[in-house]
């Protein structure tokens, strides 16, 4: 898994390819934490995601509850198996998904 | 046919896992999206057996993949000889709560148990079996 960030100033747009699980969970969590730091407007771009299992559900609900506080958070194209992820775990009533 | 694989139970071995699994899927001309479901669910299992089953010490897992002749049938069956472990028995989590009060606990088995057809576990001969039925 290769998760590839663009920040520019207040704006943060997170693109995770290959697979989120156990093993890889811990590397998008850390692509999140070094750069989170003044964002205002957060970015997951999920096209190139093949899926993502509830070791990485665990980073997206701390970048949520973080970016509640602090400025707005987006997901977007999701693929419908990770929709499916969203829709079984509640995911998708919290999160905001484009 | 009955195929498997053991390895050590930890999380870089998930990789091994999933791949040992996708090529049997694969062969069987499985639906993309199943096949993700499937795999998702395997890492959930797999990750659980590595995290939690022997700690603190190290131990081994055996996978099997069967192929089921009717109804397009597979079973993922999860050996592991570490301390006697239900995940069934595990409450569901609140998949309602507001943002704030939400946790990630128990939602691995939870995805399992929904994503799957069928999900058995049976405590024998001191091994955890825990089995993954999936029509593909």
């Amino acid at each position: 898994m290769v998760v590839n960030v663009k920040k520019e100033g207040e704006n943060l747009l997170v693109i995770p390819e290959g697979r989120i699980d156990a093993a890889t969970a811990g590397d998008f969590s850390k692509a999140i934490e070094d750069n989170i730091d003044g964002v205002k407007n957060l970015t997951f771009d999920f096209e190139k995601l093949e899926y993502i299992s509830s070791a990485g559900l665990r980073a997206l609900l701390t970048a949520q509850k973080t970016m509640a506080k602090v400025g707005s958070m987006k997901v977007i194209h999701v693929a419908d198996v990770i929709m499916d992820v969203f829709n079984i775990t509640g995911f998708a009533d919290i999160l905001t998904i484009e | 046919m009955v195929k498997e694989i053991t390895l050590d139970a930890t999380i870089e071995n998930i990789d091994k896992v999933v791949e040992f699994l996708n090529a049997e899927l694969i062969r069987l001309n499985c639906d993309e999206n199943v096949k993700k479901k499937i795999d998702i669910a395997v890492d959930e299992v797999f990750s659980n057996i590595a995290n939690y089953a022997y700690k603190p010490v190290d131990g081994k897992v055996t996978v099997k993949f069967d192929e089921k002749g009717k109804d397009n049938q597979v079973e993922i069956i999860f050996i592991d000889g570490g301390k006697p472990y239900n995940p069934l028995e595990r409450e569901d989590p609140n998949t309602n709560l507001p943002v704030e009060e939400r946790e990630v606990g128990g939602l691995g088995i939870y995805i399992v148990k929904k994503s799957m057809d069928q999900v058995l576990y049976e405590y024998k001969d001191k091994k955890n079996i825990l089995t993954l039925i999936k029509k593909i």
